[in-house]
């Protein structure tokens, strides 16, 4: 057995291996792996590859309800597996979203702009061109002067400036995502980033390191003290001393990224590298344990080759150091030069740290002495996985029951509509949208605002358009996280729908509370099961994701929060329609099932939560089959360029959809309802509930009409008629709400640049 | 210099007008952090009569390129000030003799800023009043139809054309100011939709995007005002798709008049 020294480190105790969040039972296992006591940096690998953030402990065994991810896990084809092609053009979208969130409760401006540059490198070390960035972001309420708030609108402000400034530079357009507000989130926001870019499929670059004897190379930023044990402080729960871990959090430098984007895709054109991997959570530990253990290969490595920007590192400190922009490469033998020259051309430091060999094991050396010498299987694949207990929680029964009957209507429905306007979670983000460049590589063509989801026309496969959103109402996925999962899925197809875009597959981004309650864990596995269920049904694959736990602060957890990224595809030749009206007269329909009865209700309603503060009831019932009809009939339409606009109903209900459309457009509208056409039900519930399946649609009279209203019949779904887009400066639903654009508008666009002060 | 720009500066008898034998070569200036370099290339090859042609910052020569683009980004990160350190790049020395003999350079937005960096323009570019970058379409009024990057355009017009920037705030002193009034070098303001304001007297506060000096968003300078710089993106309104077709007529005018010459 090889000497492993432990001068200059604490002595190996419990108190040492369980501070940095491995158990009894784990230590035990590595020791049996190791035939040995293991040295500290060797615990300080272990412990952060075999965290959740890394391992996926917890969630390892639910995951497999996605049948992608399940199949990739057993063909060992994780990293190939979430390539969207893009027709027969050669070229294919990849796509991600990962979560940043602790390190923005703490440190927002870096913790967001890491979480930007983090999840722009998973796209590029395949070999892709980030061609898109979407967010969603929540953080609690940000009116007011209570303390709380004010915080809020602090981490707000500069989470918001974070992910701008690294994408800004990057040259990476910022084209979408959400923003939402509420108090499950004081003191945990969640910063959620996403990322696509387009990659030959016959190119993809791969993680997998091969050829014994090749050459490994570390490239970009140097190693820092910065992040270490980041991926540690991701899977415990937020407390008081959380501010403390500031530390943990990494520093972004967003134009070593852009060099690092433009180096490395330049250095993989040469064909010459044979496996790369960016160095995200875990550092040096995780790219060199996962690229030796996929290709079944060992890799030593020497800490004194990398570049450090500290004296005085450790072994410790460099493999465990979350530093930011930094790639690890394996090279063909011989070939070296020729890529080291191109990351020299950009500026970038590359040095050699190390070669491969056939051992199976990660060896760790400072100088002539070995700090860590451990099968790279056991760190990448045998991470432990658990299954927790479950338990629904006793709030749930309660909140599903409760009774509305007893609520009173609002004695004027347009104050109602002018509040829910307002609030920050519906009223327009363009405060945020304009930080952000959402145009730069001029690929844009439905900018933020415009509809209701981003779409881009991808210049290098011909043009082909692709559409990309963000979802997730976390009120419904308190309520029932089954079904809010399969909602949040649901909406984000209608919104790829609603452009016009066929939806082709799913990323997330699944947010909860500690999984080490059962409560939380219940949330988990009954989200997970829906959105797999959800996915399925709407032919949107789950390829890609990343989970996180532990959100949740002294004061409280937050609402299971399972955003849902989706990527959707044009067919040739389709044209993108937006969500503004456009034409005095057009005919304004809603596509529905046909049988909507019972579907309406205020269950889960930012009508219900906003007005009357209660965040009860159901959420609206989804019948999967007459959603993806309702979609499938809004594409047609599409594509045979019979619709003028297309605005899913979602947050707010139809009321804020006709509102929204009615801003986006400039046009006023006059509609129509009849009671009868909604079984009886209340005012306040047809015009705020929050139904699902439903998208308002305008389409010129006559052939068109009839076209449409063909569509839908042998769709065997409704096309409900609604009112006329008006050229005038008035909102007109049937008498009940009788505003002027102009209120309208400065509810909606002034909210948020008012409480932000401009 | 390059034998394209002495011909600039005395055009040949034999003019070959659109179609002819060579294509016109953009030379788009690359720094590392440059990121609109691509879209500058695009919007010049779109034209179908174009070719670009990227120069790395280390170059010491233009390759014969008829006309030069500095374009967006951060062109070394810009942590000090936006186009500070661009100023020393090898290949800037050529592209300011380049443009002081008179030959055609277009300069958006961080070119725009390294353009003032260097003298080849008067004037700085600071950070935005409100302390924030700002990407959107805003009104342009064209100023002025007396140069070879505007005469595409009718003076008073206003086109939709983005900015995307954090330091777009141009600044100059009084004497600086009258001098671009004086000779008609202020290209373009912004502007509302109607066109209509009154200098002095309007903050500008809906659509002046970063606090400018009498809303300036571009001006004109050089020998024979063949230098533009300008905050707003042209190359970034070439399709109606893209939310604007008004940058074109700029790059139409730019390439007639190195038709002309050729």
């Amino acid at each position: 057995m090889r000497r492993i020294p432990l001068a200059n480190y604490p002595a190996v105790s419990p108190a040492v291996y369980r501070e940095m969040g491995l158990n009894d039972s784990e230590y035990a296992l590595i020791v049996e792996t190791l035939g040995r006591e293991p040295s500290y940096t060797e615990i300080g690998m272990y412990s952060v590859m075999w965290s959740e953030h890394c391992g996926y402990k917890y969630s390892r065994p639910v995951l497999k309800a996605f049948a992608e991810y399940r199949k990739a896990q057993e063909t060992g084809a994780l990293e190939n597996a979430g390539v969207v092609p893009l027709g027969d053009t050669g070229y294919g979208v990849v796509f991600k979203m990962e979560s940043h969130n602790h390190p923005s409760a703490v440190e927002p401006f870096q913790g967001a702009a890491t979480g930007v540059g983090g999840i722009l490198r998973d796209i590029f070390t395949m070999g892709a061109r980030p061609v898109a960035n979407l967010n969603s972001l929540r953080f609690g309420p940000i009116e007011g002067d209570d303390p709380v708030n004010i915080r809020n609108r602090y981490l707000f402000e500069h989470v918001v400036k974070g992910v701008g400034d690294y994408g800004n530079c990057v040259g990476v357009p910022t084209v979408g995502g959400e923003i939402y507000f509420h108090p499950c989130y004081n003191g945990n926001p969640l910063v959620n980033a996403m990322s696509a870019g387009i990659v030959k499929t016959d190119s993809i670059a791969s993680a997998k390191a091969q050829g014994i004897g090749n050459p490994v190379l570390y490239v970009g930023s140097a190693t820092g003290r910065d992040g270490i044990h980041g991926a540690t402080f991701a899977s415990v729960e937020l407390t008081e001393e959380s501010q403390e871990r500031r530390p943990n959090v990494q520093v972004g430098d967003p134009f070593t990224e852009k060099l690092l984007i433009e180096a490395t895709l330049e250095a993989l054109a040469t064909g010459k590298i044979v496996a790369i991997q960016d160095m995200g959570a875990a550092g040096l530990t995780c790219a060199t344990c996962e690229m030796a253990a996929k290709g079944g290969l060992g890799m030593e490595i020497d800490v004194q080759l990398v570049p450090r920007r500290e004296s005085g590192m450790t072994a410790y400190e460099t493999m465990l150091s979350e530093s930011q922009e930094r790639m690890l490469a394996v090279v063909e033998k011989g070939n070296e030069e020729e890529v080291i020259a191109v990351f020299r051309k950009w500026g970038l430091s590359a040095a050699y740290i190390g070669t491969l060999n056939d051992s199976g094991r990660v060896v760790v050396k400072d100088g002539g002495v070995v700090e860590a010498d451990v099968p790279a299987k056991s760190l990448a694949d045998d991470c432990p996985t658990y299954y927790l207990d479950a338990a629904e929680p006793e709030y749930i029964a309660k909140v599903q029951n409760a009774d509305f009957s007893v609520l009173s209507e609002p004695e004027d429905y347009g104050t109602v509509l002018l509040r829910l306007l307002s609030s920050p979670s519906i009223a327009s983000k363009r405060w945020v949208w304009e930080q952000y460049d959402q145009m730069v590589q001029t690929q844009t063509e439905m900018l933020p605002g415009r509809g209701d989801a981003a779409v881009l026309s991808i210049r290098e496969a011909d043009g082909r358009r692709i559409a990309l959103t963000t979802d997730c109402n976390p009120r419904f996925c308190y309520l029932d996280p089954y079904v809010g999962a399969q909602i949040a899925v649901a909406e984000a197809a209608r919104n790829l729908s609603c452009v016009g875009a066929t939806p082709k597959a799913t990323t997330d981004c699944l947010n909860f509370p500690s999984p080490e309650k059962p409560s939380g864990f219940w949330q988990f596995t009954q989200a997970v099961n829906g959105m797999a269920a959800a996915c399925d049904a709407l032919k949107a694959p789950v390829v890609s994701g990343n989970v996180s736990f532990y959100n949740e602060t002294p004061d409280g957890a937050i609402y299971p929060t399972p955003t849902v990224g989706m990527v959707g595809v044009f067919d040739d030749g389709v044209i993108p329609v937006g969500q503004g009206f456009q034409n005095d007269g057009d005919l304004i329909y809603l596509i529905r099932p046909t049988d909507w009865e019972g579907e309406h209700g205020i269950g889960g309603s930012d009508y219900l939560s906003l007005i009357h503060g209660r965040d009860e009831g159901k959420p609206p019932r989804l019948d999967l089959a007459a959603e993806a009809k309702v979609q499938l009939v809004t594409r047609q339409a599409i594509a045979k360029n019979l619709l003028h606009s297309a605005h899913d109903c979602s947050d707010g209900g139809a009321a804020v959809a006709l509102a929204e459309s009615c801003l986006a457009g400039n046009k006023g509208a006059e509609i129509r309802l009849a009671i009868a056409d909604y079984g009886d039900q209340k005012w306040s519930a047809i015009l705020f509930g929050e139904a699902t399946a439903r998208i308002l649609v305008t389409v010129k009279e006559g052939v068109n009409q009839n076209a449409l209203l063909d569509l839908a019949e042998s769709a065997g779904i409704e096309a409900l008629f609604l009112g006329q887009v008006k050229s005038n400066d008035r909102f007109d639903a049937a008498g009940l709400i009788d505003l002027p654009l102009s209120a309208l508008r400065n509810a909606f666009e002034g909210a948020i640049p008012r409480i932000m002060g401009k | 210099m390059s034998l394209s720009s002495s011909a600039i500066m005395a055009p040949p008898s034999d003019m070959t007008f659109k179609g002819g034998s060579a294509p016109l070569r953009a030379g788009i200036i690359v720094f590392p952090g440059s990121n609109c370099d691509r879209d500058a290339g695009n919007a010049w090859e779109a034209l179908g009569e174009g070719e670009a042609v990227y120069l790395w910052h280390q170059e010491n020569d233009l390759r014969g390129v008829d006309v030069v683009i500095l374009p967006g980004g951060f062109s070394y990160g810009d942590a000090l000030r936006a186009g500070a350190i661009a100023r020393f790049a090898p290949i800037m020395k050529e592209v300011t003799r380049f443009a002081e003999e008179g030959g055609p350079t277009l300069a958006i937005c961080n070119g725009f800023q390294i353009a003032c960096e260097v003298g080849l323009l008067p004037g700085a570019l600071v950070r935005n009043e409100r302390m924030r970058f700002v990407c959107r379409h805003v009104g342009l009024r064209v100023e002025t139809e007396a140069s070879m990057f505007t005469n595409g355009y009718r003076k008073g017009e206003v086109l939709s054309i983005p900015v995307a920037h954090g330091e777009g705030r141009y600044v100059c002193d009084d004497a600086t100011y009258a001098e671009l009034v004086a000779e008609d070098r202020i290209a373009f303001r912004y502007a509302p939709q109607t066109g209509n304001f009154v200098l002095g007297a309007d903050s500008g506060e809906d659509y002046n995007p970063n606090g400018s000096r009498d809303h300036i968003a571009g001006i004109l300078g050089g020998p024979q005002r063949n230098i533009l710089g300008m905050m707003p993106h042209p190359e970034r309104a070439m399709h109606t798709e893209l939310g604007s077709a008004n940058g074109r007529p700029l790059f139409e005018a730019l390439c007639a008049v190195m038709n002309v010459r050729h």
